[in-house]
Protein backbone atom coordinates (compact mmCIF):
# COMPACT_ATOMS: atom_id res chain seq x y z
CA UNK A 1 0.00 0.00 0.00
CA UNK A 2 2.82 2.36 0.93
CA UNK A 3 4.23 2.24 -2.63
CA UNK A 4 1.24 4.35 -3.71
CA UNK A 5 3.04 7.33 -2.16
CA UNK A 6 5.04 7.40 -5.41
CA UNK A 7 1.87 8.31 -7.29
CA UNK A 8 1.25 11.03 -4.72
CA UNK A 9 4.74 12.45 -5.40
CA UNK A 10 3.86 12.70 -9.10
CA UNK A 11 0.54 14.40 -8.43
CA UNK A 12 1.99 16.85 -5.91
CA UNK A 13 4.97 17.58 -8.13
CA UNK A 14 2.89 18.33 -11.20
CA UNK A 15 0.28 20.21 -9.15
CA UNK A 16 2.95 22.54 -7.73
CA UNK A 17 4.44 23.04 -11.21
CA UNK A 18 7.90 21.68 -10.40
CA UNK A 19 10.13 20.75 -13.32
CA UNK A 20 8.57 17.55 -14.71
CA UNK A 21 11.94 15.84 -15.21
CA UNK A 22 12.76 16.28 -11.53
CA UNK A 23 9.26 15.24 -10.43
CA UNK A 24 9.40 12.01 -12.42
CA UNK A 25 12.98 11.29 -11.40
CA UNK A 26 12.23 11.82 -7.70
CA UNK A 27 8.99 9.81 -7.91
CA UNK A 28 10.91 6.93 -9.48
CA UNK A 29 13.61 6.91 -6.81
CA UNK A 30 11.05 7.32 -4.00
CA UNK A 31 8.87 4.48 -5.29
CA UNK A 32 11.90 2.24 -5.65
CA UNK A 33 13.03 2.96 -2.08
CA UNK A 34 9.49 2.45 -0.70
CA UNK A 35 9.38 -0.92 -2.45
CA UNK A 36 12.68 -1.77 -0.68
CA UNK A 37 14.77 -1.92 -3.85
CA UNK A 38 18.51 -1.43 -3.30
CA UNK A 39 20.19 1.65 -4.86
CA UNK A 40 21.80 -0.61 -7.48
CA UNK A 41 18.44 -2.08 -8.38
CA UNK A 42 16.94 1.40 -8.73
CA UNK A 43 19.78 2.50 -11.02
CA UNK A 44 19.37 -0.68 -13.04
CA UNK A 45 15.62 -0.02 -13.30
CA UNK A 46 16.34 3.46 -14.68
CA UNK A 47 18.89 2.03 -17.10
CA UNK A 48 16.74 -0.85 -18.31
CA UNK A 49 13.68 1.37 -18.62
CA UNK A 50 15.62 3.89 -20.72
CA UNK A 51 17.16 1.22 -22.94
CA UNK A 52 13.87 -0.43 -23.82
CA UNK A 53 11.91 2.80 -24.33
CA UNK A 54 14.25 4.38 -26.89
CA UNK A 55 11.57 4.09 -29.56
CA UNK A 56 9.76 7.05 -27.88
CA UNK A 57 12.53 9.44 -28.87
CA UNK A 58 13.32 8.34 -32.42
CA UNK A 59 11.03 10.86 -34.10
CA UNK A 60 14.04 13.18 -33.69
CA UNK A 61 15.33 11.62 -36.90
CA UNK A 62 12.67 13.57 -38.81
CA UNK A 63 13.70 16.97 -37.39
CA UNK A 64 16.42 17.74 -39.97
CA UNK A 65 13.88 17.21 -42.79
CA UNK A 66 11.28 19.45 -41.16
CA UNK A 67 13.91 22.03 -40.20
CA UNK A 68 15.26 22.17 -43.75
CA UNK A 69 11.76 22.56 -45.21
CA UNK A 70 10.90 25.31 -42.72
CA UNK A 71 14.03 27.19 -43.77
CA UNK A 72 12.60 27.15 -47.26
CA UNK A 73 9.11 28.34 -46.39
CA UNK A 74 7.04 25.27 -45.37
CA UNK A 75 5.04 27.32 -42.83
CA UNK A 76 4.60 30.20 -45.29
CA UNK A 77 3.24 27.82 -47.90
CA UNK A 78 0.84 26.31 -45.35
CA UNK A 79 -0.35 29.84 -44.59
CA UNK A 80 -0.92 30.57 -48.28
CA UNK A 81 -3.06 27.45 -48.55
CA UNK A 82 -5.12 28.41 -45.50
CA UNK A 83 -5.42 31.94 -46.81
CA UNK A 84 -7.37 30.65 -49.81
CA UNK A 85 -10.12 29.58 -47.41
CA UNK A 86 -10.64 33.12 -46.12
CA UNK A 87 -13.76 33.84 -48.18
CA UNK A 88 -16.00 31.46 -46.23
CA UNK A 89 -18.28 32.17 -43.27
CA UNK A 90 -16.68 32.04 -39.82
CA UNK A 91 -18.02 28.59 -38.96
CA UNK A 92 -17.26 27.00 -42.31
CA UNK A 93 -13.78 28.51 -42.36
CA UNK A 94 -13.00 27.19 -38.87
CA UNK A 95 -14.46 23.75 -39.66
CA UNK A 96 -12.24 23.54 -42.76
CA UNK A 97 -9.24 24.68 -40.74
CA UNK A 98 -10.06 21.98 -38.19
CA UNK A 99 -10.08 19.36 -40.95
CA UNK A 100 -6.83 20.67 -42.43
CA UNK A 101 -5.16 20.73 -39.02
CA UNK A 102 -6.28 17.15 -38.30
CA UNK A 103 -5.10 15.85 -41.66
CA UNK A 104 -1.70 17.52 -41.52
CA UNK A 105 -1.17 16.42 -37.90
CA UNK A 106 -2.11 12.88 -38.93
CA UNK A 107 0.78 13.05 -41.39
CA UNK A 108 3.13 14.15 -38.64
CA UNK A 109 3.18 17.84 -39.63
CA UNK A 110 2.24 19.03 -36.16
CA UNK A 111 4.34 22.19 -36.14
CA UNK A 112 2.78 23.96 -39.12
CA UNK A 113 -0.10 25.07 -36.89
CA UNK A 114 -0.31 26.25 -33.29
CA UNK A 115 -1.37 29.33 -31.34
CA UNK A 116 1.74 31.32 -32.26
CA UNK A 117 2.38 29.91 -35.74
CA UNK A 118 -1.11 30.02 -37.19
CA UNK A 119 -3.95 31.02 -34.83
CA UNK A 120 -2.80 34.51 -33.90
CA UNK A 121 -1.37 35.57 -37.25
CA UNK A 122 -3.98 33.97 -39.53
CA UNK A 123 -6.84 31.88 -38.26
CA UNK A 124 -8.31 34.26 -35.69
CA UNK A 125 -8.05 37.34 -37.96
CA UNK A 126 -9.67 35.46 -40.83
CA UNK A 127 -12.47 34.11 -38.64
CA UNK A 128 -13.10 37.61 -37.34
CA UNK A 129 -12.88 39.03 -40.84
CA UNK A 130 -15.49 36.58 -42.07
CA UNK A 131 -17.83 37.50 -39.20
CA UNK A 132 -17.31 41.22 -39.87
CA UNK A 133 -17.99 40.79 -43.57
CA UNK A 134 -21.37 39.43 -42.64
CA UNK A 135 -22.32 41.36 -39.53
CA UNK A 136 -20.24 44.53 -39.42
CA UNK A 137 -18.10 45.46 -36.41
CA UNK A 138 -18.21 42.85 -33.67
CA UNK A 139 -19.01 43.65 -30.04
CA UNK A 140 -16.16 42.79 -27.64
CA UNK A 141 -17.96 39.73 -26.26
CA UNK A 142 -18.56 38.24 -29.70
CA UNK A 143 -15.01 38.98 -30.81
CA UNK A 144 -13.69 37.07 -27.78
CA UNK A 145 -15.92 34.16 -28.62
CA UNK A 146 -14.77 34.00 -32.24
CA UNK A 147 -11.14 34.10 -31.10
CA UNK A 148 -11.72 31.41 -28.48
CA UNK A 149 -13.31 29.15 -31.08
CA UNK A 150 -10.37 29.78 -33.41
CA UNK A 151 -7.97 28.60 -30.71
CA UNK A 152 -10.20 25.59 -30.02
CA UNK A 153 -10.25 24.54 -33.69
CA UNK A 154 -6.47 24.46 -33.66
CA UNK A 155 -6.13 22.55 -30.39
CA UNK A 156 -8.84 19.97 -31.10
CA UNK A 157 -7.46 19.44 -34.61
CA UNK A 158 -3.97 18.85 -33.26
CA UNK A 159 -4.96 16.54 -30.40
CA UNK A 160 -7.23 14.29 -32.41
CA UNK A 161 -5.14 14.28 -35.56
CA UNK A 162 -1.62 13.67 -34.31
CA UNK A 163 -2.36 10.26 -32.79
CA UNK A 164 -3.11 8.88 -36.24
CA UNK A 165 0.59 9.44 -37.02
CA UNK A 166 2.63 6.49 -35.88
CA UNK A 167 5.72 8.35 -34.80
CA UNK A 168 4.14 10.91 -32.49
CA UNK A 169 5.23 11.11 -28.84
CA UNK A 170 1.98 9.85 -27.34
CA UNK A 171 1.82 6.74 -29.54
CA UNK A 172 5.45 5.96 -28.88
CA UNK A 173 4.93 6.54 -25.16
CA UNK A 174 2.21 3.88 -25.18
CA UNK A 175 4.39 1.32 -26.96
CA UNK A 176 7.45 2.32 -24.92
CA UNK A 177 5.62 2.01 -21.61
CA UNK A 178 3.64 -1.14 -22.36
CA UNK A 179 6.44 -3.03 -24.11
CA UNK A 180 8.89 -2.18 -21.32
CA UNK A 181 6.52 -2.82 -18.44
CA UNK A 182 4.58 -5.86 -19.57
CA UNK A 183 7.20 -7.45 -21.87
CA UNK A 184 4.77 -7.59 -24.75
CA UNK A 185 5.05 -6.31 -28.29
CA UNK A 186 2.73 -3.60 -29.57
CA UNK A 187 3.39 -1.94 -32.90
CA UNK A 188 2.87 1.85 -33.26
CA UNK A 189 0.85 1.30 -36.43
CA UNK A 190 -1.84 -0.73 -34.60
CA UNK A 191 -2.27 2.10 -32.08
CA UNK A 192 -2.31 4.80 -34.74
CA UNK A 193 -5.12 2.99 -36.57
CA UNK A 194 -7.18 2.87 -33.38
CA UNK A 195 -6.90 6.64 -33.09
CA UNK A 196 -8.90 7.07 -36.30
CA UNK A 197 -12.45 6.44 -34.91
CA UNK A 198 -11.98 9.11 -32.24
CA UNK A 199 -10.46 11.46 -34.83
CA UNK A 200 -13.59 11.10 -36.97
CA UNK A 201 -15.83 11.71 -33.92
CA UNK A 202 -13.76 14.78 -33.02
CA UNK A 203 -14.18 16.22 -36.50
CA UNK A 204 -17.92 15.56 -36.55
CA UNK A 205 -18.56 16.93 -33.05
CA UNK A 206 -16.31 19.97 -33.10
CA UNK A 207 -17.04 20.65 -36.76
CA UNK A 208 -20.75 20.65 -36.01
CA UNK A 209 -20.22 23.04 -33.10
CA UNK A 210 -18.16 25.35 -35.30
CA UNK A 211 -20.92 25.40 -37.92
CA UNK A 212 -23.41 26.14 -35.16
CA UNK A 213 -21.28 29.18 -34.29
CA UNK A 214 -22.48 30.78 -37.53
CA UNK A 215 -26.08 30.39 -36.47
CA UNK A 216 -25.46 31.71 -32.98
CA UNK A 217 -23.58 34.71 -34.41
CA UNK A 218 -26.55 35.33 -36.71
CA UNK A 219 -28.83 35.13 -33.70
CA UNK A 220 -26.73 37.35 -31.41
CA UNK A 221 -26.00 39.99 -34.02
CA UNK A 222 -29.38 39.99 -35.74
CA UNK A 223 -30.81 42.67 -33.43
CA UNK A 224 -29.23 45.76 -35.09
CA UNK A 225 -30.27 44.19 -38.41
CA UNK A 226 -30.21 45.22 -42.04
CA UNK A 227 -26.53 46.14 -42.37
CA UNK A 228 -25.62 46.42 -46.02
CA UNK A 229 -22.89 44.17 -47.32
CA UNK A 230 -20.90 47.18 -48.54
CA UNK A 231 -20.94 48.82 -45.15
CA UNK A 232 -19.92 45.52 -43.56
CA UNK A 233 -16.91 45.05 -45.76
CA UNK A 234 -15.80 48.66 -45.35
CA UNK A 235 -15.76 48.27 -41.58
CA UNK A 236 -13.86 45.07 -41.99
CA UNK A 237 -11.18 46.98 -43.89
CA UNK A 238 -10.97 49.61 -41.18
CA UNK A 239 -10.78 47.02 -38.46
CA UNK A 240 -7.49 45.76 -39.81
CA UNK B 1 18.36 -8.56 -41.91
CA UNK B 2 18.15 -4.89 -41.08
CA UNK B 3 18.08 -4.50 -37.30
CA UNK B 4 16.26 -1.85 -35.27
CA UNK B 5 19.43 -1.46 -33.23
CA UNK B 6 21.27 0.02 -36.24
CA UNK B 7 18.62 2.68 -36.45
CA UNK B 8 19.03 3.51 -32.75
CA UNK B 9 22.75 3.95 -33.42
CA UNK B 10 21.91 6.35 -36.23
CA UNK B 11 19.68 8.38 -33.87
CA UNK B 12 22.48 8.30 -31.26
CA UNK B 13 24.95 9.52 -33.88
CA UNK B 14 22.63 12.39 -34.83
CA UNK B 15 22.43 13.44 -31.15
CA UNK B 16 26.21 13.26 -30.75
CA UNK B 17 26.78 15.26 -33.95
CA UNK B 18 24.29 17.92 -32.82
CA UNK B 19 25.94 18.00 -29.38
CA UNK B 20 29.31 18.61 -31.05
CA UNK B 21 27.77 21.56 -32.97
CA UNK B 22 26.29 22.87 -29.70
CA UNK B 23 29.60 22.68 -27.83
CA UNK B 24 31.13 25.29 -30.17
CA UNK B 25 27.99 27.44 -30.57
CA UNK B 26 28.94 30.68 -28.76
CA UNK B 27 25.45 32.13 -29.17
CA UNK B 28 24.16 29.60 -26.61
CA UNK B 29 24.78 30.91 -23.08
CA UNK B 30 24.62 27.37 -21.70
CA UNK B 31 26.42 25.63 -24.53
CA UNK B 32 28.40 23.22 -22.36
CA UNK B 33 25.34 22.08 -20.39
CA UNK B 34 23.40 21.63 -23.63
CA UNK B 35 26.24 19.72 -25.27
CA UNK B 36 26.58 17.50 -22.18
CA UNK B 37 22.84 16.76 -22.11
CA UNK B 38 22.47 15.85 -25.79
CA UNK B 39 25.86 14.15 -26.01
CA UNK B 40 24.96 11.99 -23.02
CA UNK B 41 21.61 11.18 -24.61
CA UNK B 42 23.35 10.14 -27.83
CA UNK B 43 25.85 8.03 -25.91
CA UNK B 44 23.03 6.34 -24.00
CA UNK B 45 21.40 5.36 -27.31
CA UNK B 46 24.55 3.40 -28.22
CA UNK B 47 25.18 1.88 -24.76
CA UNK B 48 21.50 0.83 -24.44
CA UNK B 49 22.01 -1.70 -27.23
CA UNK B 50 24.32 -3.74 -25.04
CA UNK B 51 22.02 -3.34 -22.03
CA UNK B 52 19.07 -4.73 -24.00
CA UNK B 53 21.19 -7.73 -25.04
CA UNK B 54 22.38 -8.08 -21.42
CA UNK B 55 26.02 -7.74 -22.49
CA UNK B 56 26.59 -4.70 -20.27
CA UNK B 57 25.33 -3.72 -16.80
CA UNK B 58 22.35 -1.36 -16.66
CA UNK B 59 23.53 0.62 -13.62
CA UNK B 60 25.90 3.00 -15.48
CA UNK B 61 23.04 3.80 -17.85
CA UNK B 62 20.85 4.58 -14.82
CA UNK B 63 23.51 6.99 -13.56
CA UNK B 64 23.63 8.68 -16.97
CA UNK B 65 19.81 9.01 -17.04
CA UNK B 66 19.81 10.65 -13.60
CA UNK B 67 22.61 12.99 -14.76
CA UNK B 68 20.40 14.03 -17.71
CA UNK B 69 17.49 14.54 -15.31
CA UNK B 70 19.66 16.91 -13.27
CA UNK B 71 21.02 18.76 -16.33
CA UNK B 72 17.50 19.28 -17.68
CA UNK B 73 15.71 19.64 -14.34
CA UNK B 74 18.01 22.35 -12.98
CA UNK B 75 17.83 24.39 -16.20
CA UNK B 76 21.46 23.81 -17.20
CA UNK B 77 20.56 23.48 -20.87
CA UNK B 78 19.89 26.39 -23.20
CA UNK B 79 19.54 27.29 -26.84
CA UNK B 80 21.60 29.16 -29.35
CA UNK B 81 20.53 31.68 -31.96
CA UNK B 82 19.81 29.65 -35.09
CA UNK B 83 21.38 30.72 -38.38
CA UNK B 84 18.40 30.62 -40.64
CA UNK B 85 16.69 32.36 -43.53
CA UNK B 86 14.91 35.73 -43.27
CA UNK B 87 11.10 35.91 -43.51
CA UNK B 88 11.50 37.52 -46.97
CA UNK B 89 13.70 34.68 -48.20
CA UNK B 90 11.19 32.17 -46.90
CA UNK B 91 8.28 33.90 -48.61
CA UNK B 92 10.23 34.01 -51.89
CA UNK B 93 11.18 30.38 -51.58
CA UNK B 94 7.58 29.39 -50.74
CA UNK B 95 6.40 31.28 -53.82
CA UNK B 96 9.00 29.51 -55.97
CA UNK B 97 8.57 25.98 -54.63
CA UNK B 98 4.84 26.10 -53.84
CA UNK B 99 3.24 22.93 -52.59
CA UNK B 100 6.26 20.87 -53.68
CA UNK B 101 7.50 21.73 -50.17
CA UNK B 102 4.99 19.26 -48.77
CA UNK B 103 6.28 16.32 -50.83
CA UNK B 104 9.35 15.47 -48.70
CA UNK B 105 7.33 15.82 -45.49
CA UNK B 106 4.62 13.53 -46.85
CA UNK B 107 7.14 10.94 -48.01
CA UNK B 108 8.11 10.20 -44.37
CA UNK B 109 4.76 8.70 -43.28
CA UNK B 110 4.28 7.16 -46.73
CA UNK B 111 7.55 5.20 -46.58
CA UNK B 112 6.88 4.28 -42.95
CA UNK B 113 3.46 2.82 -43.77
CA UNK B 114 4.80 0.95 -46.81
CA UNK B 115 7.53 -0.62 -44.67
CA UNK B 116 5.08 -1.53 -41.92
CA UNK B 117 2.60 -3.15 -44.29
CA UNK B 118 4.39 -4.41 -47.45
CA UNK B 119 8.15 -4.64 -46.85
CA UNK B 120 7.29 -6.47 -43.63
CA UNK B 121 6.54 -9.59 -45.67
CA UNK B 122 9.69 -9.53 -47.81
CA UNK B 123 12.27 -12.24 -47.23
CA UNK B 124 15.80 -12.74 -48.53
CA UNK B 125 17.26 -16.21 -48.11
CA UNK B 126 14.55 -17.21 -45.64
CA UNK B 127 15.29 -14.22 -43.40
CA UNK B 128 12.95 -11.23 -43.16
CA UNK B 129 14.45 -8.05 -44.64
CA UNK B 130 13.36 -5.99 -41.64
CA UNK B 131 13.76 -7.21 -38.06
CA UNK B 132 10.46 -8.80 -37.01
CA UNK B 133 8.38 -6.59 -34.74
CA UNK B 134 10.32 -3.42 -35.53
CA UNK B 135 9.00 -2.72 -39.02
CA UNK B 136 7.30 0.56 -38.08
CA UNK B 137 10.37 1.95 -36.37
CA UNK B 138 12.61 0.95 -39.24
CA UNK B 139 10.05 2.35 -41.65
CA UNK B 140 10.22 5.68 -39.88
CA UNK B 141 14.01 5.59 -40.19
CA UNK B 142 13.89 4.88 -43.91
CA UNK B 143 11.12 7.46 -44.31
CA UNK B 144 13.30 10.10 -42.67
CA UNK B 145 16.28 9.24 -44.87
CA UNK B 146 14.16 9.24 -48.03
CA UNK B 147 12.43 12.44 -46.88
CA UNK B 148 15.80 14.11 -46.31
CA UNK B 149 17.12 13.15 -49.74
CA UNK B 150 13.91 14.31 -51.44
CA UNK B 151 13.95 17.54 -49.43
CA UNK B 152 17.55 18.27 -50.36
CA UNK B 153 16.68 17.68 -54.01
CA UNK B 154 13.55 19.85 -53.86
CA UNK B 155 15.27 22.83 -52.22
CA UNK B 156 18.59 22.19 -54.06
CA UNK B 157 20.68 21.92 -50.91
CA UNK B 158 23.91 19.92 -51.11
CA UNK B 159 25.49 20.44 -47.69
CA UNK B 160 24.40 17.87 -45.09
CA UNK B 161 25.36 20.29 -42.30
CA UNK B 162 22.42 22.58 -43.20
CA UNK B 163 19.58 20.15 -42.36
CA UNK B 164 21.55 19.01 -39.31
CA UNK B 165 21.77 22.62 -38.10
CA UNK B 166 18.08 23.26 -38.87
CA UNK B 167 17.12 20.09 -36.99
CA UNK B 168 19.31 21.09 -34.08
CA UNK B 169 17.52 24.38 -33.55
CA UNK B 170 14.21 22.49 -33.44
CA UNK B 171 15.80 20.11 -30.93
CA UNK B 172 17.05 23.00 -28.79
CA UNK B 173 13.63 24.62 -28.79
CA UNK B 174 12.11 21.38 -27.48
CA UNK B 175 14.88 21.15 -24.90
CA UNK B 176 14.74 18.74 -21.99
CA UNK B 177 11.01 18.07 -22.61
CA UNK B 178 12.19 15.60 -25.25
CA UNK B 179 13.42 13.25 -22.51
CA UNK B 180 10.14 13.35 -20.57
CA UNK B 181 8.16 10.66 -22.44
CA UNK B 182 11.04 8.21 -22.08
CA UNK B 183 11.41 9.06 -18.41
CA UNK B 184 7.69 8.45 -17.90
CA UNK B 185 8.14 5.03 -19.48
CA UNK B 186 10.95 4.44 -16.95
CA UNK B 187 8.66 5.55 -14.12
CA UNK B 188 6.01 3.16 -15.39
CA UNK B 189 8.43 0.24 -15.26
CA UNK B 190 9.54 1.19 -11.74
CA UNK B 191 5.87 1.45 -10.69
CA UNK B 192 5.40 -2.03 -12.11
CA UNK B 193 8.45 -3.45 -10.34
CA UNK B 194 7.32 -1.89 -7.07
CA UNK B 195 3.80 -3.24 -7.51
CA UNK B 196 1.98 0.10 -7.75
CA UNK B 197 -0.31 -1.16 -10.50
CA UNK B 198 -1.18 -4.27 -8.50
CA UNK B 199 -2.08 -2.13 -5.49
CA UNK B 200 -4.29 0.27 -7.44
CA UNK B 201 -5.71 -2.72 -9.28
CA UNK B 202 -6.62 -4.38 -5.95
CA UNK B 203 -8.40 -1.24 -4.78
CA UNK B 204 -10.19 -0.98 -8.12
CA UNK B 205 -11.30 -4.61 -7.95
CA UNK B 206 -12.80 -4.01 -4.53
CA UNK B 207 -14.64 -0.94 -5.76
CA UNK B 208 -15.63 -2.31 -9.16
CA UNK B 209 -18.49 -4.80 -9.29
CA UNK B 210 -17.22 -8.15 -10.62
CA UNK B 211 -17.15 -8.52 -14.40
CA UNK B 212 -18.80 -5.16 -15.08
CA UNK B 213 -17.00 -4.55 -18.36
CA UNK B 214 -18.64 -1.25 -19.28
CA UNK B 215 -18.21 0.20 -15.81
CA UNK B 216 -14.53 -0.70 -15.91
CA UNK B 217 -14.12 0.95 -19.33
CA UNK B 218 -15.85 4.08 -18.05
CA UNK B 219 -13.66 4.15 -14.93
CA UNK B 220 -10.51 3.83 -17.08
CA UNK B 221 -11.52 6.62 -19.47
CA UNK B 222 -12.90 9.01 -16.87
CA UNK B 223 -9.88 8.25 -14.68
CA UNK B 224 -7.53 9.12 -17.57
CA UNK B 225 -9.39 12.39 -18.13
CA UNK B 226 -9.46 13.34 -14.43
CA UNK B 227 -5.81 12.44 -13.82
CA UNK B 228 -4.92 14.50 -16.88
CA UNK B 229 -6.91 17.47 -15.56
CA UNK B 230 -4.91 17.29 -12.32
CA UNK B 231 -1.52 16.71 -13.91
CA UNK B 232 -2.09 18.84 -17.01
CA UNK B 233 -0.62 16.11 -19.16
CA UNK B 234 -2.03 12.84 -20.48
CA UNK B 235 1.50 11.44 -20.70
CA UNK B 236 1.78 11.53 -16.92
CA UNK B 237 -1.68 10.06 -16.35
CA UNK B 238 -1.22 7.18 -18.78
CA UNK B 239 1.26 4.99 -16.84
CA UNK B 240 -0.74 5.34 -13.61
CA UNK B 241 -4.20 4.58 -14.99
CA UNK B 242 -2.95 1.85 -17.30
CA UNK B 243 -1.11 0.07 -14.50
CA UNK B 244 -4.21 0.43 -12.31
CA UNK B 245 -7.06 -0.57 -14.62
CA UNK B 246 -6.17 -0.57 -18.30
CA UNK B 247 -3.74 -3.46 -18.29
CA UNK B 248 -4.73 -5.68 -15.32
CA UNK B 249 -8.51 -5.35 -15.58
CA UNK B 250 -9.46 -4.46 -19.15
CA UNK B 251 -6.75 -6.36 -21.02
CA UNK B 252 -5.70 -9.27 -18.80
CA UNK B 253 -8.91 -9.99 -16.92
CA UNK B 254 -11.49 -9.08 -19.58
CA UNK B 255 -9.33 -9.87 -22.65
CA UNK B 256 -9.77 -6.48 -24.28
CA UNK B 257 -7.80 -5.79 -27.46
CA UNK B 258 -4.66 -4.05 -26.17
CA UNK B 259 -4.03 -1.52 -28.98
CA UNK B 260 -7.69 -0.44 -28.98
CA UNK B 261 -7.91 -0.02 -25.19
CA UNK B 262 -4.61 1.83 -24.85
CA UNK B 263 -4.82 4.09 -27.91
CA UNK B 264 -8.37 5.20 -27.12
CA UNK B 265 -7.51 5.46 -23.40
CA UNK B 266 -4.78 7.96 -24.24
CA UNK B 267 -7.30 9.96 -26.30
CA UNK B 268 -9.66 9.96 -23.30
CA UNK B 269 -6.80 11.64 -21.47
CA UNK B 270 -6.60 14.27 -24.23
CA UNK B 271 -10.24 15.15 -23.43
CA UNK B 272 -8.93 16.12 -20.00
CA UNK B 273 -6.16 18.23 -21.56
CA UNK B 274 -8.80 20.25 -23.45
CA UNK B 275 -10.43 21.48 -20.24
CA UNK B 276 -7.58 21.99 -17.78
CA UNK B 277 -5.78 25.27 -17.13
CA UNK B 278 -2.85 23.10 -15.98
CA UNK B 279 -2.14 22.44 -19.66
CA UNK B 280 -1.08 26.05 -19.94
CA UNK B 281 0.66 25.73 -23.29
CA UNK B 282 -2.52 24.52 -25.00
CA UNK B 283 -5.18 26.53 -23.17
CA UNK B 284 -3.79 29.63 -21.45
CA UNK B 285 -1.04 30.57 -23.92
CA UNK B 286 -3.52 30.91 -26.84
CA UNK B 287 -5.75 33.11 -24.67
CA UNK B 288 -2.77 35.34 -23.90
CA UNK B 289 -1.59 35.41 -27.52
CA UNK B 290 -5.09 36.36 -28.70
CA UNK B 291 -5.32 39.07 -26.01
CA UNK B 292 -8.52 37.65 -24.55
CA UNK B 293 -9.94 39.25 -21.41
CA UNK B 294 -11.30 35.88 -20.34
CA UNK B 295 -8.26 33.61 -20.11
CA UNK B 296 -10.57 30.59 -19.91
CA UNK B 297 -12.24 31.47 -23.25
CA UNK B 298 -10.61 28.62 -25.22
CA UNK B 299 -11.40 26.13 -22.43
CA UNK B 300 -15.05 27.21 -22.45
CA UNK B 301 -15.16 26.70 -26.21
CA UNK B 302 -13.70 23.21 -25.75
CA UNK B 303 -15.66 21.83 -22.76
CA UNK B 304 -18.71 20.51 -24.70
CA UNK B 305 -16.48 18.88 -27.33
CA UNK B 306 -14.31 17.30 -24.63
CA UNK B 307 -17.36 15.89 -22.80
CA UNK B 308 -18.91 14.45 -25.96
CA UNK B 309 -15.58 12.95 -27.06
CA UNK B 310 -15.06 11.31 -23.68
CA UNK B 311 -18.42 9.57 -24.14
CA UNK B 312 -17.36 8.58 -27.69
CA UNK B 313 -14.10 7.10 -26.39
CA UNK B 314 -15.93 5.04 -23.77
CA UNK B 315 -18.32 3.83 -26.46
CA UNK B 316 -15.49 2.98 -28.89
CA UNK B 317 -13.66 0.81 -26.34
CA UNK B 318 -16.90 -0.81 -25.15
CA UNK B 319 -18.06 -1.66 -28.68
CA UNK B 320 -14.86 -2.58 -30.48
CA UNK B 321 -12.26 -3.75 -27.96
CA UNK B 322 -13.99 -6.89 -26.68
Amino acid sequence: MIVLLGVLVVILGFATRRNPLLVVGVAGIATGLLAKLSPQEILAAFGNGFASSRSVTIFVITLPVIGLLERHGLQEQARILIGRLGKLTTGRFLALYLLLRQLTAALGLTSIGGPAQSVRPMVAPMAEGAAERRHGPLPERVRERVRSYSASADTVGLFFGEDCFLAIGSILLITGFVNTTYHTHLEPLQLALWAIPTAVCAFLIHGFRLLRLDRSLDHDLAAPGGRSAAEGSRTAEEAK
Amino acid sequence: MIKAEWFYWLVGAVFVAMAAQMAVDRTNPKRLGSAAFWGLLGGCFFYSGWVVEKKAPAEPLGVAVLAMVCLGGFQLTGRGVPRTTTPEQRAASAARLGSRLFVPALSIPLVAVVCASAVKHWHIGGEPVLEAGSETILGLGFGAIVGLLVAMAVVRERRAAVPLHAGRSLLESMGWALLLPQLLAVLGSIFQEAGVGTQVGKITEQVLPEGQKYVAVAVYCVGMALFTVIMGNAFAAFPVMTAAIGWPVLIEQMHGDAPAVLAVGMLAGFCGTLVTPMAANFNLVPAALLELKDQYGPIKAQIPTAGALLVCNIAIISLFAF
